[in-house]
């Protein structure tokens, strides 16, 4: 105690520079500030570090393809020859079709929370969504693959296609669906997931809106749905941009659910009931087997087009969201 | 609201009625949705998981294709998954909570604190997959293979910037006066830090352990690279072991029924560890924000 009672105040305390003369509770400050700083700075390398690893490994790839990598829909592990067309199609319909599907159920689920629900139930309702958050992926993959894809082929795949002239425009819709693994089951999946989240951020940021500004647009006889249109979603409108952003980059780089369901071909999606793949599934789905260093990298050189797209998308949603929210 | 509405279709006044009974409605069925996609997925979970659980699940290894249904446990993936979970949350809680105390108690009006929150919070949402990858580059390619170790530094790679954040955000809810009154007795920065935030703030560092354990134990994507899987009992570390996302990937693929049966098993088993931790940790920290 005799040591502490002696120990400079905070950083205000005059520096001192005789080695003998600093108290070892001054120095086991400086050792902890330095602790603390280096486990932040850690966490910046790692984010480097995982650029870097992904630029080094996919690099062969992308320097042997050039740009054909990108605009090739060939993938063919025997050829060595490796084009992303495909899976990078597979990400972006996805991920566009999953928003699509879970933006208008979020903001609904949001409203309901905040300005219809019942007290008594708002808390559990808020909970169900949170636990919609919590299941692992790799459950609502096997969820996917055994329950909705199964169901999907049987009571909408099916039935269309028995409904279907030949030639037809539902015909070249269905395209060559033949069985629940397709990009609009997995689409399915991805909106259930992301959209705990999205609605979540929604819900805050409704709340975060001033009391006396819904007040006052209540109070001039807008109806419920009035307030929420002109006025709450309008003054939000920045943050929830970013919100939909958020919900976009784990979209585009969920792995296992989409991996069970997508289906797992490499072929250029004709149709949104085709098989097809995402980036984060074929490299999971490939990795393991990879055999030649070409195909390593062509994975890895995926792995950096996945990140460079979601990392631009969650930087700017983080930029639209501030640092306080969400 | 009906009367209302029917009362004039055409008058404005109706049609606002109108247009915000429709929405009302709209907004509650999206609410059901949701719900209902919840309870489905528990349902098929319980109803496939929970026929599948013998105490042959607890004592027995994972079999080999082709078993006879019933037979066969997930003894080596149970003790994996503890093992990687394990390691990975000591080194995510360490690292976390070093990270989020500098953010919170050092970074204030620091350009690069703002930066490493910044990555942090990307780094949070970043697809686990690539994680994968930098811990299959990192740590798999130098020691010649993978192993639980590998496996355990992706995991708490992903882990950390949740722990690192639910950190922060903890430390920055104990009023300045008790960081105040701990300097007035004369302890120095970091002493009032460890002694009296640190233990003020038990609980919300509970929660964030709670809520990075949840995010870690059901990730599968980063161990299928890390970690290449193991059919055997295995304490070794530097091997590789079997772990339950893993069995789940590889078994729920397979066309065999006694491999299913373990895979939703397994479901079963990771997801009511991760939902449990996700209701522990948030009902501690609303607990916490009441007192």
């Amino acid at each position: 105690m005799a040591e502490a009672a002696i120990a400079p105040a905070g950083e205000t305390a005059p520096q001192v520079k005789d080695l003998r003369g600093i108290s070892r509770a001054g120095r086991n400050d400086a050792i902890f500030h330095a602790l603390c700083l280096s486990a932040a700075m850690l966490l910046m390398a790692t984010l480097a570090g995982l650029l870097i690893s992904l630029i080094i490994g996919g690099w062969p790839a992308l320097s042997h393809f050039g740009l054909k990598f990108f605009f090739s829909s060939a993938w063919d592990p025997v050829a060595d020859d490796y084009g992303a067309a495909g899976p990078i199609v597979g990400t972006l319909i996805t991920a566009f079709l999953s928003m699509l599907f879970a933006l208008p159920l979020a903001i609904g689920i949001a409203v309901f929370l905040v300005e219809f629900c019942p007290k008594s139930i708002e808390r559990w309702v808020a909970m169900a969504v949170e636990l919609l958050a919590g299941i692992p992926s790799i459950v609502y993959g096997m969820w996917g693959l055994f329950v909705l894809g199964p169901w999907f082929n049987d009571h909408v795949i099916l039935p269309l296609r028995l409904a279907a002239e030949p030639g037809s425009f539902l015909e070249k819709f269905l395209g060559n669906a033949s069985s629940g693994s397709n990009i609009f089951t997995a689409s399915v999946i991805l909106a259930i997931m992301v959209l705990p989240f999205i609605a979540t951020v929604f819900r805050e940021l409704l709340l975060s809106v001033p009391t006396y500004v819904r007040e006052a647009a209540y109070g001039m006889g807008c109806t419920p749905f009035e307030v929420v249109s002109n006025i709450m979603l309008p003054y939000i409108r920045k943050s929830a941009i970013g919100a939909v952003m958020l919900g976009l980059g784990r979209a585009l780089g969920e792995t296992m659910a989409v991996t069970f369901i997508i289906g797992n071909s490499h072929a250029f999606p004709t149709s949104i009931f085709d098989s097809g793949s995402t980036i984060a599934s074929t490299i999971a789905n490939e990795f393991a087997e990879a055999t030649t260093d070409m195909h390593v990298s062509a994975l890895v050189a995926l792995g950096l087009v996945l990140f460079a797209i979601t990392f631009t998308t969650l930087a700017v949603a983080r930029l639209l969201l501030g640092k306080e929210k969400a | 609201m009906s009367a209302a509405a029917s009362a004039g279709l055409f008058s404005r006044y109706g049609r606002r009625k109108l247009v915000n009974y429709v929405f009302v409605t709209l907004a509650s069925m999206a609410t059901a949705v949701a719900i209902a996609a919840l309870v489905m997925i528990l349902a098929s979970l319980i109803m496939k998981g929970f026929g599948g659980i013998n105490a042959e699940i607890f004592r027995a290894d994972t079999p080999g294709g082709g078993g006879d249904l019933g037979t066969g446990g997930l003894r080596n993936a149970i003790v994996g998954s503890v093992m990687l979970c394990a390691m990975g949350m000591v080194i995510a809680v360490v690292i976390g909570i070093l990270a989020g105390t500098w953010l919170a108690e050092y970074g204030d009006g620091n350009r690069l604190a703002g930066f490493v929150r910044f990555l942090n919070d990307v780094l949070l949402s970043a697809p686990s997959i690539l994680i994968g990858l930098f811990g299959y580059e990192l740590v798999v390619l130098p020691m010649h293979g993978g192993s639980a170790l590998a496996g355990a530094i992706a995991l708490a790679i992903l882990t950390t910037p949740v722990v690192t954040r639910t950190t922060e955000d903890i430390l920055r809810l104990q009023s300045n006066q008790l960081r105040e009154a701990g300097m007035a007795l004369g302890a120095g920065k970091g002493l009032v830090i460890r002694a009296i935030i640190w233990r003020a703030s038990r609980t919300g560092l509970v929660t964030g352990g709670l809520l990075g354990f949840a995010r870690m134990s059901g990730e599968s994507a980063p161990l299928v690279f890390t970690n290449a899987g193991n059919q055997f009992f295995s304490w070794n570390v530097l091997g590789a072991t079997a772990s339950l996302p893993m069995t789940i990937f590889y078994f729920a693929l397979s066309a065999d029924e006694n491999w299913q049966r373990l895979a939703w098993v397994a479901a079963l088993l990771i997801s009511v560890a991760v939902l449990s931790a996700n209701i522990i940790g948030r009902a501690l920290a609303r607990g916490s924000q009441h007192k």
